[in-house]
């Protein structure tokens, strides 16, 4: 007995590892959001090309609502052409997607803009009280909100094809507002 | 090019670690030296390679070597030319290599020191310096090249991380690796002993210095980090708990720990498997804070972006911690206790009290870093765990371990007579009373402020009374003054290094006690001409400038100072870097004994006319750098050879 029992001394290690490998399947970064479920804060911009745009003009649709700046080098860049196809694909089953471009350089956003062909409307936030009501703590972060205007799901880091679809999805699947 | 031949000079040096720790752990199993031999050469040619990726990497930075991504990533046409050498270990890759490179250096002044004096343990220490070496090339080949091609060239770089444009980057990052790495030289010659099964002193004594010297570099590294925090990041502390600042101080806990705990080993002949497994302890620490600095693990200000890097280190963790541990176990009679515990009031029980207390502190930092990842884990709820955790748990144990510092180092080893506390003890305690009663006569009410203060007047004097007797006793067989404390000093160096350390931690402890106990803020938003006032000072608005830098765009603000006359002129500023998504404060201050005035800028009106400013006056914060210089000079003294006879 004495002869085992002192085996167990490195294998005491073996729980710390195994919290720390567990440590990989979690983002430290990704912080349930406070507003999953309110209604989404109204905003009234202007975008690039100069039109208003607010959330109360798209009342009954699906609103994917992505924040996004041109400095955010890979994941906005790779997640732009993904909302243009999807926006495409989606924008005449009451989907519409927003673009807010946050802590930026006009020159460098509209340039972004330009690169990837974004057709969608894209606005400038100036004061950055747009990303403070949204509670954006990096770029990109992509919020879904439902036909009723509420935000239900809150995404952190660059959109796929895949979570676009699902959120989507699954929100336009449900009825309608009244 | 310049990427094709670092690599391969990368590659070369993995395969020479790993040849060299082959051979000399050969060598010592089958005794042929000249294999050993040919490890040592290895060793200086994995060292040399190193130096070559380094300077290359230097070289590509200060020509703008677009071709490169790290350098693409770390710094742009508008860096100066100072953060273009600092910017080199700015980020993961790069502080791979100065990580290597010292682990490198460590494993030749090894090699030169303990050649010939250690014959049966070094081998396989040299073989354990060069197996942990192969680790970092090997992450240096796999998971995070430095050498790697940017396609298509960038016109431009992206830029260096604007918070690291600073003085102190040069040398906190040094000084904190060479602790860092430092602690692998104790830990190479622990997992000799176990190896050799010769655990008894040859192993300690040969590693004491140098977990000191590893110690201090340590401990250096802490301080600069504390002063960068303070005078960079713009939020008045010095300190808050942040995981990676967690990370470089557990280790630092369990070295000190070890660094008491070796004296007992040394005069009883007790606690050598205490010893060993803090050595295994400290250095498992340093990889986990390695780790959890590039795994991504944990969210830190600190936090380096990854990629396989996390796995491969939580790998390496497992495999140093399972087989240092498991030697262990193999080891265990050799390992028992020879000596045993005569007394209670003992110099030994009070080691091994200040053991605890410092594993118990160690513990807690730990417990409180991994907690938010065990909550997720258990409970599937996200936690942070902040500041008031860490001080409610940690400032009893500090305390207690000042009060320590008083009694270990004058109370008798095996059994402390009446006479012998009286002796020693009388006027500290005294001191250390009458000091609480000042205290609270003069108005201050905060038990913990008046507690620490008594603490530390109760430790000064028990340093002073020690130091004052043995002059004495020199003065007395008629030395003159000067030299007879340079003698002191001197022949007693570790002994009395350990003193002005432990009068610098009562120094530091001041400086906390004061910015914690004393310390005012407000904020406030004043019109071009308005004052605000705090504690006595008279802040005026005065105007606000723009400037352009060579890579940034800068505000600033100019506000008199004034408590009664006119002290000085600061300007705290706002840099907007194109790269970075939100404006670096820019601090300006005025440092004082008694207390600093710390101005951080705040919002501004665009064409000037307003500005909202943060304004404090951190009280007692100088002392914190001037007990961490008094430290570092202790730690010096006690690195310098011994000399018994003069």
């Amino acid at each position: 007995m004495r002869r085992l029992w002192r085996w167990l001394i490195p294998l005491a290690v073996l729980p710390v590892l195994a919290l720390l490998a567990y440590g990989f399947r979690v983002d430290p970064r990704d912080i349930p959001s406070p507003l999953i479920g309110r209604p989404a804060p109204a905003f009234g911009l202007t975008t690039f090309e100069g039109t208003p745009l607010s959330l109360a003009a798209h009342r009954g649709k699906v609103v994917v609502l992505n924040f996004w700046a041109s400095w955010c080098q890979p994941a906005c860049y790779e997640e732009a052409p993904v909302l243009e196809r999807n926006w495409r694909e989606y924008r005449d089953r009451g989907v519409v997607v927003v673009g807010v471009d946050i802590q930026d350089r006009r020159e460098a956003a509209e340039k972004f803009v330009r690169e990837f062909g974004l057709t969608f409307p894209n606005a400038q936030d100036l004061t950055g009280a747009v990303s403070v009501d949204y509670g954006v703590y990096g770029v990109p972060e992509t919020f879904f909100l439902d036909r009723q205007g509420r935000i239900r799901v809150k995404h952190v880091g660059a959109v796929t094809d895949a979570v676009f679809r699902a959120n989507v999805d699954r929100l336009l699947a449900e009825p309608g507002s009244p | 090019m310049t990427v094709d031949f670092g690599y391969g000079m990368t590659l070369v040096a993995l395969v020479l670690a790993i040849y060299g720790a082959a051979a000399a752990a050969v060598g010592a199993r089958a005794g042929r030296p000249a294999l050993v031999e040919s490890a040592q050469h290895a060793a200086l040619g994995v060292f040399v390679l190193i130096t070559a990726c380094f300077a290359l990497l230097t070289y590509a930075f200060l020509t703008f070597d677009f071709s490169v991504r790290y350098v693409a990533t770390n710094t742009n046409l508008g860096t100066p030319f100072y953060y273009r050498i600092t910017g080199v270990w700015g980020a993961l890759e790069g502080s791979i290599i100065l990580w290597s490179w010292m682990l490198g250096l460590y494993t030749l002044i090894l090699i030169l020191r303990h050649r010939d004096s250690a014959r049966e343990l070094y081998p396989w220490a040299l073989a354990t310096m060069l197996g942990i070496l192969a680790f970092f090339l090997l992450v240096m080949t796999i998971a995070a090249p430095p050498f790697q091609r940017q396609v298509p060239v960038a016109a431009d770089g992206r830029g260096l991380n604007p918070l690291l444009e600073d003085t102190g980057m040069i040398t906190h990052p040094v000084a904190l690796y060479l602790g860092f790495t430092g602690f692998t030289v104790p830990f190479a010659f622990a997992m000799a002993a176990l190896i050799t099964g010769r655990v008894g002193d040859t192993w300690l004594v040969l590693t004491r210095r140098w977990t000191i010297v590893a110690w201090y570099f340590l401990s250096l590294g802490l301080l600069i980090g504390g002063w960068w925090s303070y005078h960079v990041l713009g939020w008045g502390g010095y300190w808050a708990w942040d995981p990676v600042e967690n990370a470089a101080f557990m280790p630092w806990l369990t070295a000190t720990a070890f660094l008491h705990s070796v004296m007992i080993q040394e005069r009883r002949r007790m606690l050598k498997l205490w010893n060993i497994v803090l050595v295994i302890l400290t250095f498992g620490l340093t990889l986990f804070g390695t780790f959890l600095t590039r795994s991504g693990v944990i969210a830190s200000v600190h936090a380096f972006t990854q990629g396989s890097i996390g796995a491969l280190f939580l790998g390496f963790l497992a495999l140093v911690m399972l087989t240092a541990l498991g030697l262990v176990a193999w080891r265990w009679e050799a390992l028992r206790s020879q000596g045993e515990l005569d007394s209670v009031v003992s110099r030994e029980s009070a080691f091994l009290l200040n053991n605890v207390l410092l594993i118990a502190a160690a513990f807690t930092v730990f417990f409180g870093t991994v907690f938010p990842l065990l909550s997720e884990a258990v409970r599937g709820v996200k936690v942070s765990v902040g500041a008031p955790f860490f001080n409610q748990v940690n400032v009893p144990l500090f305390l207690s371990l000042i009060f320590l510092m008083g009694v270990g180092p004058l109370i008798a080893w095996r059994r402390a007579s009446l006479e012998n506390l009286k002796r020693n003890f009388l006027w500290p305690v005294v001191l250390g009373v009458a000091a609480a009663a000042a205290a609270f006569v003069l108005g201050v009410r905060s038990a913990l402020a008046v507690l620490t203060l008594a603490t530390t007047v109760f430790v000064g004097t028990t340093i002073g009374v020690d130091f004052v007797r043995a002059t004495r006793a020199r003065l007395r067989v008629g030395e003159a003054l000067i030299p007879a404390v340079g003698g002191l000093l001197r022949r007693h160096n570790r002994r009395y290094g350990g003193f002005v350390v432990h009068l610098g931690i009562l120094l530091i402890a001041l400086g906390v006690t004061g910015s914690h106990a004393w310390s005012v803020q407000t904020e406030a938003t004043l019109r071009r001409g308005e004052t605000a006032e705090l504690a006595g000072y008279r802040f005026r608005f005065d105007d606000l400038t723009a400037v352009e830098e060579s890579n940034h765009f800068k505000v600033v603000g100019a506000f008199t100072v004034s408590n009664g006359r006119v002290l000085d002129v600061l300007r705290p500023a706002k840099k907007f870097y194109p790269q970075e998504q939100s404006p670096i404060a820019y601090v300006d201050y005025r440092l004082g004994l008694k207390e600093d005035v710390y101005l951080v800028l705040g919002d501004f009106a665009r064409d000037g006319t307003q500005a909202t400013i943060k304004l404090q006056v951190n009280r007692l914060v100088s002392w914190i750098w001037i007990g961490g210089v008094v430290l570092t000079l202790g730690a010096l003294l006690a690195i310098l050879p011994e000399r018994r006879t003069a």
